[in-house]
């Protein structure tokens, strides 16, 4: 017949019907790019790394089943391992809270009414911009024991000489004060979250005779305690995994755990074993580990929110 | 403060005084607070830019001013030939080519890709939606190094590595990042939009690449903007499958370089910043968008 076309078999039947078809084939060819790279690029892995971390690997043989020999090693008698995973810890646990301290600071900062807020918030951003090599490099020449930019600012305050990248004892604090110039992005999102607060809290809590340490303690913090808390779990969750920092700072003379170790961190010890040594199997079973530390770290932190985050 | 005596006998004149001087001393308070303010986030501002800007000044020095005790402030003379000099030895323009030849398609897939994901979990319906979804945010706690391991001998095996497949690739296969964001902003598009045309018997592709698409014109910039500066920027990937030096890209050669000149701080410092220069560009010219991208992306978190 001259003038109609076939109607398909999703377009049959009434408007409304097309409507509430189920739509999941069309999904499926929607999400299907995901599922296939899911399947490939994180499924297959997984359990491949699984099984990995019960071989030992050298990607030039092919694999030897050593059963749970890999775990027995690094809990038993690895010093490195143990090592980076306190090193990585006290990193994590010292850098994640203070950055977000120092970011909120800022951001309370910011969302005060003074000029040039769009400036200085660029100030604060920029630096997180730069690319992990370059910041790396650039620290290495202000953290210079002599004429290197930190020691000649705390000279002022009549600090001497600190070796930031050679004394043990300082390679961790390097770290961190390294770490806190890239709270820009953490900042933006606090700043966010602030401007989000209803003015009419402030003011009702002022007028109820609320002093400023009292509006932050019990209007400010409680309003975005959401946002502290996805700033907190994605602090985490990055300061376990950190690698080109502490890779560029301290890996240029051979050892890339800095002096005595003293700034091995939990990725630079796995690249090492894995990429450096070949010991593939080993690297899984480590790999492995660092997610189980992680998820459990990210449940806690879910429990906590349930308790201290209050949501509208 | 006024007294019993005063109101009575009607004095409201002083009143009036009385209460225009504790308006002014406020104002005079908050902008003293508004100063104070103003100056100690200067302070940190030029704290946290210093670094750059110490940067940029010892790109121009000689070798022994840097090395030189006390602190040399200005260089005696300002050597704007440490670049070309520094260019001579840092094959910039090999590894920037290197770097966009990674970067752009990666871009690409991670647009394209994420965007028909994101359309899937969220303007179409069906059971088990939502779970599959939360599905995807679960693999961002999954660690990179849990995957590359293995995803590396992968490659090995089929020959993929010291190319740059392995890093484009898996690009086009979308990013629970950016396919949450993009969800978010396909979730808020009106459904009476869509509904009509598909009354009018449009298929779901045509709706969407007609329709939803050109309208999440802002969200896609956003994500299209983070992969860019995300492979511009990675170091640990192109570290692992890149073994040939001709093969290098931006941060690697630059570590690279590092690692044979570093004597040389001038001469590096004018190197990083030329590597610095276009992401620098970038970020200015799009700054808007990245800040509400950010914005967004915390928000919603």
């Amino acid at each position: 017949m001259i003038g109609t076309m076939p109607r398909s078999a999703a377009s049959r039947g009434s408007a409304w019907q097309r409507l509430r078809r189920s739509e999941f084939p069309v999904a499926l060819l929607f999400i299907s790019p995901w599922i296939v790279g899911f399947l490939w690029f994180q499924l297959y892995p997984i359990v491949g790394s699984i099984y990995y971390s019960f071989t030992s690997y050298n990607i030039m043989q092919p694999p030897v089943f050593i059963g749970l020999s890999n775990f027995q090693i690094l809990f038993g008698q690895d010093p490195l391992f143990r090592q980076a995973l306190t090193n990585t810890l006290i990193f994590t646990a010292v850098s994640v809270p203070l950055n977000l301290t120092i970011a909120f600071i800022f951001a309370l900062l910011l969302n005060q009414n003074i000029p040039g807020r769009a400036i200085f918030r660029t100030c604060f951003y920029f630096p997180s911009i730069v690319p992990s090599v370059a910041m790396g490099t650039l620290w290495i020449m202000l953290l210079r024991t002599r004429g290197g930019l930190v020691n000649v600012f705390l000279g002022f305050f009549g600090i001497h000489e600190i070796a930031w990248l050679s004394d043990p004892n300082w390679t961790m604090p390097a770290l961190i004060l390294v770490g806190t110039w890239t709270v820009g992005p953490t900042v933006v999102i606090f700043l966010a979250g602030l401007q989000d607060v209803p003015r009419v809290l402030y003011e009702a809590a002022q007028i109820d005779g609320a002093g400023p340490f009292h509006l932050v303690r019990h209007v400010t913090l409680p309003m975005i305690s959401p946002v502290i808390l996805f700033n907190l779990v994605i602090g985490v969750i990055n300061a376990l995994q950190a690698f080109t920092l502490p890779y560029v700072l301290f890996g240029n003379g051979g050892n890339p755990g800095g002096p005595l170790n003293s700034a091995l961190l939990y990725s630079v010890q796995l690249f090492q074993v894995g990429f450096k040594q070949f010991q593939m199997g080993y690297a899984a079973a480590m790999a492995w580990i660092l997610f189980v530390i992680i998820f459990v770290l990210s449940l806690i932190s879910m429990r906590l929110s349930l308790r201290l985050v209050h949501y509208e | 403060m006024t007294s019993a005596a005063d109101e009575a006998t009607g004095r409201p004149a002083r009143l009036e005084t009385q209460w225009a001087s504790a308006r002014r001393r406020a104002r005079q308070l908050e902008r003293l607070r508004r100063t104070v303010i103003f100056l100690l986030v200067l302070a940190l501002a030029l704290m946290f830019t210093f670094p750059l800007i110490w940067m940029a000044i010892t790109s121009l020095k000689s070798i022994p001013e840097v090395y030189s005790y006390p602190v040399v402030w200005w260089p005696a003379v300002l050597r704007f030939g440490n670049y070309p000099r520094a260019l001579a030895m840092f094959p910039f323009l090999r590894y920037a080519w290197n770097t966009l030849q990674i970067t752009v398609p990666a871009t690409i897939g991670v647009t394209a890709s994420s965007s028909v994901v994101a359309y899937g979990f969220s303007r179409l319906r069906w059971k088990g939606r939502d779970l599959v979804f939360y599905l995807v945010l679960a693999t961002l706690m999954i660690p990179q190094w849990v995957t590359l391991v293995p995803l590396f001998i992968l490659f090995n095996n089929i020959g993929w590595v010291d190319t740059f497949k392995p890093l484009i690739v898996p690009a086009f296969f979308g990013d629970p990042f950016s396919i949450f964001l993009l969800r978010q902003f396909f979730l808020r598009q009106p459904q009476e939009l869509m509904d009509a045309a598909r009354v009018d018997g449009a298929s779901h592709v045509r709706v969407f690449w007609q329709i939803s698409l050109p309208l999440a014109r802002p969200a896609l910039s956003v994500v299209a903007l983070f992969a860019f500066i995300y492979n511009w920027t990675d170091f640990i990937n192109p570290l692992i499958y890149l073994s040939d030096e001709k093969l290098y890209t931006l941060q690697l050669g630059l570590l690279d370089f590092f690692g044979n000149y570093y004597v040389n701080w001038p001469g590096f410092m004018a190197a990083s910043i030329v590597v610095l220069a276009p992401i620098t560009a970038l970020f200015f010219l799009t700054q808007k968008t990245f800040i509400e991208g950010i914005t967004f992306t915390g928000l919603r978190g």
